[in-house]
């Protein structure tokens, strides 16, 4: 097939004399084995030579000479990987090649509803090749090689049957097809990295290389980054195998598409994976063998998630006044599972196997198979995802809610009037009322609007349609808050429109002349909680933020940001908040329903940390707007804040997860609040939130009858209706390993991974949480290496085929701000990602760790497709080329120096090259076809995710570059994170510490 | 006899002032055994057209514990232009200005007919009235209709640089930004909470110089006092905009549940219009107008709780201590009421509702400050509009009827002192060495504070006299009182009142006539009422009855002539004949007697009967009934139940209210239609004559009394007939046999059977 895949099926380390003369044996790539998940680092063993690749792994065939000294002596040791003992690496003698395992499902289309017979053990070993790494066998010592770099020059082919060629070329095949690869391009950046010298700075210069045996300057080596496996590739894999076919869901176990990949999803009685993706679809039976594996079980939900306009929403089912029908024990709700028996008189729950009562008016006979007649006639019993009406017992007070209301909270205070914050929000607000979130078919949206602005002191507007002007209500009591009015405070957009308007247009002059710098906050949102209690409904915040609540009033802050925190062991309170009042004032939203949007506006340090709070755990939106300036940062604003205020939202929400006997949900990542350990309560879900869930055994799971999740979310529809929406989904359950590494999703691991890690870095050192992954990822892999793919060499990385992306993916949350500060990255904005990234879904995690870079000339000019990406890395771009960059937060259009000037006039409607602004954020509007598409393409990027990106203009060789390559992700980072390569083959010295 | 009530007269017309003796008792065991002590009622700014202010400031006694003002009983030294204090016998130089002095050449105040003289501050800044109207919300909609009329209407009647404020109340408390254009501003406070005067001014943001949301410039605060606060603008500059606002306020809006009562926070918006005025206008005078419809019910101040089952407390609670907020709401409006004297503001009380409205906890803060206290039955009464525009009538000069931040200061001969005194005062504890250590009233200080007066506001004040009876006062000895008023005059002048009286010592062994003629019965049945009320505050009831009771029987023993055990024999002179009747319907009056009343009437009665002139109290003490009939002209009669007679129309004042009443055959006359016809026009006028009577009555009246126009077996006859003196009840009525008077249905004794009972006990020996 893909002959690309050969790419990554080893790895290898040469040591070329020039680095124009790679002497890497490349993976022999058989032809049935072309799909084959097996990447192998062979190791050879001289500790000597392993000792200077480590050196210099990369360097010298990049940088200048002079840049190696520095680049050799600061070669990781500390960090990533300082706290690696010296010295354990074991001999690595062996040097040839093993056959790792062949797996193949996705490879297969055709097969998309079937297996492969698992592929473990010995039987297969025969088919399993890969392709071998020119790993030496040189006799040396085994001991202290500070084996960062595991594969030993090639001096000699090992004598590995499979191994086939040098890795170092690629092999024709990729050229055509992968442009953006081509090795030769590697060389044509090299002096442009200038950072390289840098990259020691975190680390000290490792006292043990030095004490080490003597490295001598041997000439430079590197492992082929063509050779790994490649995140592009494999998107790009996906998306041409499991693109065309919609993905049926009928079947239990089935491994979805990728999220990057676009398919249609018919729901055949288990929950689209835009709803719930699993981190694998293939749960080991025994915990000892979870445990073993590592491998997290984990669910990304997303109740309320956007269809695509050709899958239809989940039908509204009605039970009527008796409500849902439920298993009487486990209280789960009717679904496809549900097993009838004695002639449809009953059911047996599938989750807890009591025996329920099919209740008269329910009942239905059964066919038979066993199946109720009327089972397609009904979307409880035939789709995985439907909905509920549900009856008042459901609801707050066993009173139906009223329609909830949206209170626009602004903040007037000095800083917000000049930036012309106020007056651009006050105008927008007037036409944005319009497209208040409705229901259906609805005319008008049953959403009522209150408007508060603040500094120090609350100003409640009254806007009953009564009056000739608005009236405002001063309440300076912020100690002790309450809402001073109730009628005409929360109204009807329409009935009040006149006094809405006059009350916009004289907010911008009211306060035109104000001095008043200090603002409260919580204060201000319990305001807005008090204001919805009142009014005995539900409902949302928008908070427009500027600076750090400083007033004297309940939550009032001190600036507490302290780079000196950062890498000690207190670096934690930085993301901790600096009060408890935070949290009480948002259990006490969670409890009223409200939810909390903040937009903040700082222009300096304004603790991110502690003002997320209350969104966080209220279900909200954190946005934040630095240094905002009404001509640059309007656009990218006023598109949030339409998104955000039109977005359809569920209130009052709580979730339940339950599962079949054998497993159940232990933790929950997301912006919620949790009372007691099962339910998520949710002031407010919109559809771009996620939970995600981790389960674990609490008996033995069984083959035959897998694994049930059904997650329930009890909502108020903005429209004011009370419903429950019902997911329902069946995995397989496993007794072989190979099973579970077969039908893993990276893309959800790293979901889980990160939201476990950027939980983490509140209680632990941000070091220790990077080793916990780390190891993680090293046991999970050599869980599979010593269970799935033995035998084979040691020193062979052979990772499966489902996570061969594991190591490059994690590397980049390892480096991410959260984890890994750049001295540059504040600390607001590690506390801001970091609060993102816990309600992100999958599809935002992969690209937020791992950028998409898109080349913007190559594709033909007439092509409306998205042009291939490439890998984020700084080899790959051509200075004679354009590339977008986008991780769902930015977006860069990087300008090649020698860009050929009649792009450049066609894009930029400049000369030249020197003539383009740095930083420009706007593409001028120009009738060509280029600029049409590059403008188009920007614009579906932006169409793609959730906020809005805006754009910078990036020139090559231009102080905005650094920036820019922050998110080359392969690379080394600026502030000291590893490149891929590095880690690979850290990775790889890990998995060896394990197996052995 | 004839000469003394003439003296009495004229000494009220000149100086305001009423003494229970004209002629004082020499010494201290002999003014005990009068049974009536020593003392007088000041009406302090009693009106005086005839009495122009002098344009200058008074000559003061240089003894720093004395300062006496120089007066017309001083002894002067014209050559060496000295003179000497009457009080304290120091000898002062003229100051400067008075260089030219001589016999022929005297200054005002050295003239005996300026015991009484006005002088006119010209220094220190002016600054103006201030009005802020404490509006409640939680108002009827046709009542709040009525109440934001009349209060548009006020701001017509108030002068035009007068400072206006608006705080209005119901569950929150908004106070009204006035200056603004476009948005209405107001700040708004939750009802449920207490707040320090320094936390209001800090939300009011009156604690910095500029606030932010005002105009760019900042105000200085020492150029313009008064511009330093948006919550209290000129009228002249808002009146358009208050009157819209006025216009556009709202019942309160937060829902009351059935069978609840509105929450509404009258103590908090007290508290806040105190502190408001408290940090901006200090000693300046202001008047708080709190207009409210109902108890207070949540917060500080609450008086009942929100609950309609559980009713306000009664008199009957209160005995039984059943009234659980009482203290508290008491305590904290008495905190409010000394805080506002101290600042020399005061708090005026217009309550209009059917049920109480929490006055018997409110009372303080018109009684202490001088501030007025109005009840009425709803804001849409004439009752209520009038009383509230007469507040703004002018007098002769065109001044408001209105005085604030007065001090009183009081100045005695030697053998005098002062043992306190009751009205709407607060003592300012000034220890001076005329203070008397025996407390009458409000006592243990010579000078005390009148944060609101009026022309008819009169202080009740006791002296003792400390003269030993071993040293007699020489023959011809005056003793001397002295009081300075110092006030700010509505026309927002600072002046000072003084007015020196003198009467003579008289020896009681010897000249024990001249004491008894002197006697003034009503000054001394209004003082002794003062007494009695102040007391009833503090003590039981039947405890006080008790005590007037004993006083009175005293004073019969010590006046009356008799012989020993013969009841018969009694008899008391002129000056003293009329005085057991005052008693007697002062026990039945509502001053003392709670049955029947509210614990809010009680108040609002008291309220007024503590600082009303003599003549009014005494109308309070004893209604006047006024007899109309073909049988002659208009007359008064007796306040007996004997003249109810058919034939008759009655017309009973008792101050509070006017009662119009047709007697039997009257009413079937007009019934009937006479009136009508025009050869029975003369019964027309009949029937008019009491209405044009009871019409100018109820023109000078303040407040505006409750007019009740009923007749013989009418429901409203019940005012008429629990006033009089039941001489015919159902007990006696076939026993006396006579067809003349309406019987009373009444266990209550009647006058005759008091004075039987007081004659007997006063000639008995045992007590």
């Amino acid at each position: 097939m893909e002959p690309t895949m050969a790419q990554y099926q080893a790895i290898s380390k040469h040591l070329p004399k020039v680095c124009q003369e790679p002497h890497l044996p490349r993976g022999h790539l058989q032809p049935q084995q072309h799909r084959l998940l097996v990447a192998r680092l062979h190791m050879a063993s001289l500790a000597k030579e392993m000792y200077r690749m480590a050196q210099a792994p990369l360097f010298r065939c990049k940088g200048p000479p002079t840049s190696l000294a520095s680049a050799s002596g600061s070669f990781p040791n500390s960090g990533l990987y300082g706290s690696y003992p010296q010295g354990q690496a074991p001999p690595l003698s062996q040097a040839q090649g093993h056959p790792g395992i062949q797996t193949s499902q996705r490879s297969a289309p055709s097969q998309a509803s079937g297996f492969t017979p698992p592929a473990s053990g010995g039987p297969r070993l025969p088919s399993m090749t890969g392709p071998l790494l020119p790993g030496q066998s040189f006799g040396g010592p085994s001991v202290s090689q500070p084996n960062h770099v595991s594969s030993p020059p090639p001096q000699t082919l090992p004598p590995g049957t499979q191994m086939t060629g040098p890795l170092g070329p690629l092999p024709p095949m990729h050229s055509p097809q992968q442009p953006g690869y081509q090795p030769q391009q590697n060389g044509s950046f090299g002096p442009a990295r200038g950072p390289q010298p840098n990259y020691g700075s975190p680390y000290p210069a490792a006292p043990t290389f030095g004490s080490q045996s003597g490295p001598q300057p041997l000439p430079p080596k590197r492992l082929d980054p063509d050779a790994i496996p490649s995140p592009i590739q494999v998107i790009e894999d996906d998306r041409n195998n499991r693109g065309t076919e919609p993905f049926v869901t009928g079947v239990r176990g089935q491994v979805p598409p990728l999220v990057t990949t676009n398919f249609l999803v018919k729901d055949q009685g288990n929950a689209s994976p835009r709803y719930i993706r699993c981190t694998s679809y293939n749960i080991p039976c025994t915990s000892d063998m979870a445990k073993q594996a590592q491998v997290p079980l984990a669910a990304v939900i997303k109740p309320l998630a956007s269809l695509p306009p050709e899958e239809a929403s989940p039908y509204v089912v009605d039970h009527g006044e008796s409500g849902p029908l439920r298993c009487n024990r486990c209280k789960a709700y009717m679904c496809p599972f549900m097993q009838f028996i004695e002639g449809g008189r009953r059911f047996q729950c599938c989750f807890c196997s009591c025996i329920n009562d099919v209740p008269p008016q329910y009942f239905q006979h059964l066919d038979h198979t066993g199946k109720r007649v009327d089972a397609y006639d009904r979307p409880e019993l035939s789709l995985g995802s439907y909905e509920f009406l549900a009856t008042v017992d459901y609801c707050k007070n066993n009173k139906f809610p009223s329609p909830p209301a949206f209170i626009f909270m602004i903040d007037v205070s000095y800083n917000a009037i000049r930036t012309g914050l106020v007056r651009l929000l006050c105008e927008e607000l007037k036409s944005l009322l319009d497209f208040l979130p409705r229901e259906g078919g609805a005319e008008e949206s049953a959403i009522r609007v209150g408007f508060v602005t603040y500094n120090k002191v609350l100003h409640f507007y009254n806007v009953k349609s009564s009056l000739a002007q608005p009236q405002m209500m001063v309440v300076s009591d912020v100690a002790d808050m309450f809402v001073p009015l109730l009628d005409g405070f929360l109204v009807n957009i329409n009935e009040s429109r006149a006094v809405i308007t006059s009350l916009l247009d004289q907010i911008p002059e009211m306060f035109a002349d104000t001095r008043e710098t200090e603002t409260v906050f919580v204060p201000v949102i319990q305001a807005g909680m008090e204001a919805l209690k009142a009014a005995e409904c539900a409902g949302k915040l928008f908070l427009f933020h500027t600076s750090l609540p400083i007033a004297e009033a309940p939550g009032k802050l001190k600036n507490r940001d302290d780079r000196k925190l950062i890498n000690t062991d207190k670096e934690k309170t930085l993301f901790q908040p600096q009060t408890g009042a935070y949290q009480t004032l948002a259990k006490e939203c969670v409890a009223q329903g409200c939810c909390v949007d903040l937009f903040l506006f700082p222009n300096q340090y304004v603790d991110v940390a502690t003002l997320s709070v209350v969104p966080q755990l209220t279900g909200g939106s954190v946005y934040k707007y630095a240094c905002f300036q009404v001509e640059n940062d309007q656009e990218r604003f006023l598109s949030d804040l339409r998104r955000d205020v039109q977005k359809v939202v569920g209130f009052d929400a709580v979730m339940r997860v339950r599962t079949s006997t054998g497993i159940r949900a232990v933790d929950f990542f997301g912006a919620f609040y949790m009372s007691n350990t099962t339910d998520v309560e949710l002031a407010g879900l919109d559809g771009d939130k996620t939970v995600t869930v981790e389960f674990k055994h609490d008996d033995r799971l069984n083959e035959e009858s897998g694994a049930l999740l059904q997650c329930a979310l009890l909502y108020t529809s903005c429209a004011g209706q009370r419903r429950l929406r019902i997911h329902n989904l069946a995995l397989n359950c496993c007794t072989q390993l190979a099973d579970l590494y077969r039908n893993c999703e990276t893309d959800t691991l790293i979901n889980y991974m990160a939201k476990f890690a950027y939980r983490g870095v509140l209680n632990s050192p941000v070091k220790a949480v990077r080793d916990t992954l780390i190891t993680q990822c090293a046991q999970i892999l050599a869980c599979y290496r010593k269970n799935c793919a033995s035998p084979s060499s040691a020193g062979q990385l052979i990772l499966p085929e489902c996570m061969k992306l594991l190591p490059v993916y994690l590397n980049c949350v390892l480096k991410s701000d959260v984890l890994q500060p750049g001295a540059e990255i504040t600390t607001d904005d590690r506390a801001y990602v970091r609060q993102l990234v816990t309600s992100m879904d999958v599809a935002e995690t992969n690209v937020f760790f791992y950028p998409r870079l898109l080349p913007l000339t190559k594709s033909p000019i007439e092509s409306t497709t998205e042009p291939p990406a490439v890998r984020a890395s700084e080899e790959r771009l051509s200075n004679g080329d354009m590339y977008l960059l986008e991780n769902g937060l930015n977006l860069f259009l990087w300008v090649g120096a020698s860009v050929q000037q009649g792009v450049v006039q066609s894009l930029f409607s400049v000369s030249s090259f020197s003539q383009i602004t740095s930083g420009l954020s706007v593409l001028p509007v120009l009738d060509n076809p280029l600029s049409k598409k590059v403008r188009g393409l920007i614009d579906s990027l932006r169409a793609q995710r959730s906020r809005y990106m805006k754009l910078i203009v990036v020139k090559q060789e231009d102080k905005l570059e650094m920036l820019f390559k922050h998110f080359l992700v392969e690379d080394k980072s600026l502030s000291g994170g590893a490149s891929y390569v590095d880690f690979l083959c850290h990775m790889h010295k890990e998995i060896r510490q394990l197996l052995s | 006899m004839a000469t003394y009530l003439e003296f009495i007269q004229q000494n009220e017309e000149r100086d305001g002032v009423r003494f229970s003796w004209n002629v004082w008792p020499s010494s201290r065991l002999e003014a005990t055994r009068m049974v009536v002590p020593l003392a007088c009622l000041l009406t302090p700014l009693k009106e005086r057209p005839d009495l122009p202010p002098v344009q200058y400031e008074p000559v003061l006694c240089s003894r720093p514990t004395c300062k006496a003002v120089l007066n017309p009983l001083c002894q002067v030294d014209y050559r060496a232009k000295l003179w000497a204090c009457n009080f304290c016998f120091q000898r002062n130089q003229f100051p400067p200005a008075y260089g030219g002095i001589s016999e022929v050449n005297q200054p005002a105040e050295l003239m005996p007919q300026f015991s009484t003289i006005e002088y006119m501050i010209q220094r220190g800044a002016q600054s103006p009235l201030i009005f802020l109207y404490v509006v409640d919300t939680c108002l009827e909609e046709d009542d709040l209709q009525a109440l934001k009329e009349s209060l548009q209407m006020s701001l017509s009647l108030l002068p035009p640089d007068a400072l206006v404020g608006l705080i209005t109340f119901g569950r929150m408390v908004q106070v009204h930004e006035l200056s603004c254009e476009g948005i209405s501003k107001s700040y708004v406070f939750r009802g449920t909470k207490d707040l320090t005067a320094k936390q209001i001014q800090d939300m009011l943001g009156l604690t910095k110089p500029a606030m932010p949301m005002q105009q760019a410039r900042p105000v200085q605060p020492q150029e313009h006092p008064f511009a330093s606060t948006r919550f209290l603008q000129p009228v002249h500059k808002i009146d358009m905009n208050l009157t819209d606002l006025l216009g556009e306020l709202q019942r309160d809006p937060w829902p009351v549940t059935q069978g609840k009562r509105p929450l509404r926070s009258t103590g908090v918006a007290l508290s806040i219009a105190v502190g408001l005025l408290e940090g901006t206008f200090p000693n300046t005078g202001a008047r708080i107008m709190l207009f409210t419809g109902g108890p207070p019910t949540q917060g500080p101040g609450m008086v009942v709780g929100d609950e309609l089952k559980i009713p306000i407390r009664s008199w009957h609670d209160i005995e039984k201590d059943n009234a659980r907020f009482m203290k508290k709401a008491t305590k904290h409006y008495e905190m409010l009421a000394n805080r506002t004297a101290a600042n020399g503001h005061c708090i005026d009380i217009y309550a209009c509702a059917l049920d109480q409205t929490g006055l018997l906890e409110m009372k303080c803060c018109a009684n202490l400050t001088g501030g007025y206290m109005v009840m009425g039955d709803s804001f849409n009464t004439s009752l209520f509009k009038q009383t509230f525009q007469r507040i703004f009538t002018k007098d002769f000069n065109g001044d408001f009827r209105m005085a604030f931040g007065a001090t009183l200061d009081i100045k005695t001969s030697r053998e005098l002192k002062i043992a306190g005194a009751i009205g709407p005062c607060v003592s300012l504890n000034v220890k001076g060495p005329c203070v008397s250590e025996n407390e009458l009233g409000v006592g243990g200080t010579s000078q005390w504070k009148i944060c609101g007066l009026d022309p008819t506001s009169t202080l009740g004040i006791y002296f003792e006299v400390v003269n030993q009876h071993n040293a007699p006062i020489p023959q011809g000895g005056r003793g001397a009182i002295q009081f300075v008023t110092h006030y700010q005059h509505s026309s927002t002048q600072r002046r000072i009142r003084v007015t020196t009286i003198a009467r003579n010592w008289a020896d009681v062994q010897s000249q024990l006539r001249h004491i008894e003629a002197a006697f003034d019965q009503e000054a001394a049945a209004v003082l002794m009422a003062r007494l009695g009320v102040f007391r009833a505050e503090s003590e039981e009831g039947p405890d006080v009855l008790r005590w007037l009771d004993r006083q009175l029987i005293r004073l019969c023993q010590k006046f009356g002539q008799y012989n020993k055990e013969d009841p018969t024999s009694f008899r008391l002179s002129d000056s003293f004949s009329l005085y057991p009747q005052f008693m007697f319907h002062l026990r039945r009056s509502p001053f003392l007697q709670v049955f029947n009343n509210s614990p809010d009437e009680s108040s609002y009665y008291r309220h007024h009967f503590a600082r009303q002139d003599l003549t009014q109290s005494l109308i309070m003490i004893q209604p006047i009934l006024y007899s109309y009939s073909f049988h002659g002209p208009p007359e008064p009669v007796l306040l007996d139940s004997s003249s109810i007679l058919a034939d008759r129309i009655l017309l009973m004042d008792t101050f509070f209210q006017i009662v119009i009443y047709l007697g039997e055959t009257i009413a079937q006359w007009r019934k009937a239609g006479y009136q009508d016809m025009p050869e029975y026009e003369n019964f027309k006028h009949l029937l008019q004559a009491p209405l044009d009577d009871a019409q100018e009555i109820l023109q000078a009246r303040f407040p505006m009394p409750r007019y009740i126009n009923t007749e013989h077996g009418g429901s409203q006859a019940r005012f008429l007939l629990s006033k009089v003196n039941p001489s015919q009840t159902h007990n006696n009525l076939y026993a006396w046999g006579q067809e003349t008077g309406a019987p009373i249905l009444t266990d209550d004794v009647s006058l005759q059977v008091f004075m039987d009972h007081l004659k007997k006990l006063a000639v008995s020996s045992a007590c």
